[in-house]
């Protein structure tokens, strides 16, 4: 197992396997995404409260997860490279953070527009999920600034480590603000017994599970990009690229 | 045309969905955009140290 873990982390090996590994992330989240968005929108019963402004879960859940999900990549990747010194996880954290600040921005943008008709306000500053959530992405922007403002890609790498590891503490903020204080945003019900119909839950998992995989392909689209960037010098890459075959 | 309307809730859920689809295509976009550019920037400095 160590060994296939340590095999991966090479950049070569990585850069080669991704490029087999994305469209078979692809393909299957794609068709569950169009699978969910039919159901979710034309198949899943109305909500008796919310009529069917609640079919923004459908959009809304699966961006406000990855908003999450991706702040652990890149930190828990950040992690990994500070302690020990693994190359290939401060490009996965580097190429974490655009599509962590864009599925931030479209968990917020959702979520404002699900407010509007519901709570009769696009925005409440007062509410500990919104602004923690807001915060999140000033947080991936505040990670971008830093790395393109150090030249230096090793003291990049560090320097944008140390603050994602900082910000984990919003990212439990945003998770348990919820229950901790009173707010507007509803409580957890995705995965509690009893709060969801079967029609309305299996489209949200085909569309948890579809973004989930899209965002494993764009990830690993990415991470190609940033090991291709930092290895440009290496031999193995002038030796891809300039084979007949080449190797986009 | 009752099923587009949404229960006049159309516009809330329609623009959702479609900012959804603007922004992971436009993300996806710019990732093979930046992966075709790091590569031709590599492939020409490769290639101009070749012929020197």
């Amino acid at each position: 197992m160590w060994k296939w873990f340590h095999k991966l982390a090479s950049p070569p090996h990585f850069y080669r396997i991704s490029a087999i590994l994305s469209p078979w992330l692809l393909i299957p989240g794609l068709i569950l995404i169009a699978y969910g968005v039919y159901a979710g929108l034309f198949l899943a019963p109305m909500d008796y409260q919310q009529g069917d402004a609640f079919r923004i879960i459908y959009v809304h859940v699966p961006a406000a997860y990855l908003s999450m999900m991706a702040y652990m990549i890149m930190a828990s990747a950040g992690a990994i490279g500070l302690i020990w010194r693994i190359k290939l996880s401060h490009a996965v954290a580097a190429a974490a953070a655009p599509l962590g600040a864009a599925f931030t921005f479209l968990a917020l943008c959702t979520g404002s527009i699900w407010g509007r008709p519901m709570w009769g306000t696009w925005w409440e500053w007062g509410d500990p999920r919104l602004t923690s959530e807001l915060i999140l992405l000033f947080l991936y922007f505040g990670y971008m600034a830093l790395r393109s403002a150090i030249d230096d890609t090793t003291k990049a790498d560090k320097a944008s480590a140390v603050l994602a590891l900082v910000g984990i503490v919003n990212v439990v903020i945003v998770h348990f603000s919820v229950e901790w204080w009173s707010s507007l945003h509803q409580g957890q019900t995705v995965f509690k017994k009893g709060t969801m119909s079967a029609d309305m839950r299996i489209p949200l998992f085909a569309m948890l599970i579809g973004f989930t995989l899209l965002f494993g392909s764009m990830l690993l689209r990415r991470i190609r990009t940033e090991v291709l960037y930092r290895e440009r010098r290496t031999k193995w890459v002038k030796e891809m690229i300039l084979s007949p075959e080449g190797g986009a | 045309m009752d099923g587009l309307a949404m229960g006049d809730y159309g516009a809330y859920v329609w623009s959702c969905f479609a900012l959804a689809f603007v922004i992971v295509v436009f993300s996806d976009w710019r990732s093979r955009l930046r992966h075709k550019r790091v590569y031709r920037d590599i492939e020409v400095r490769l290639k101009a140290l070749e012929d020197r």
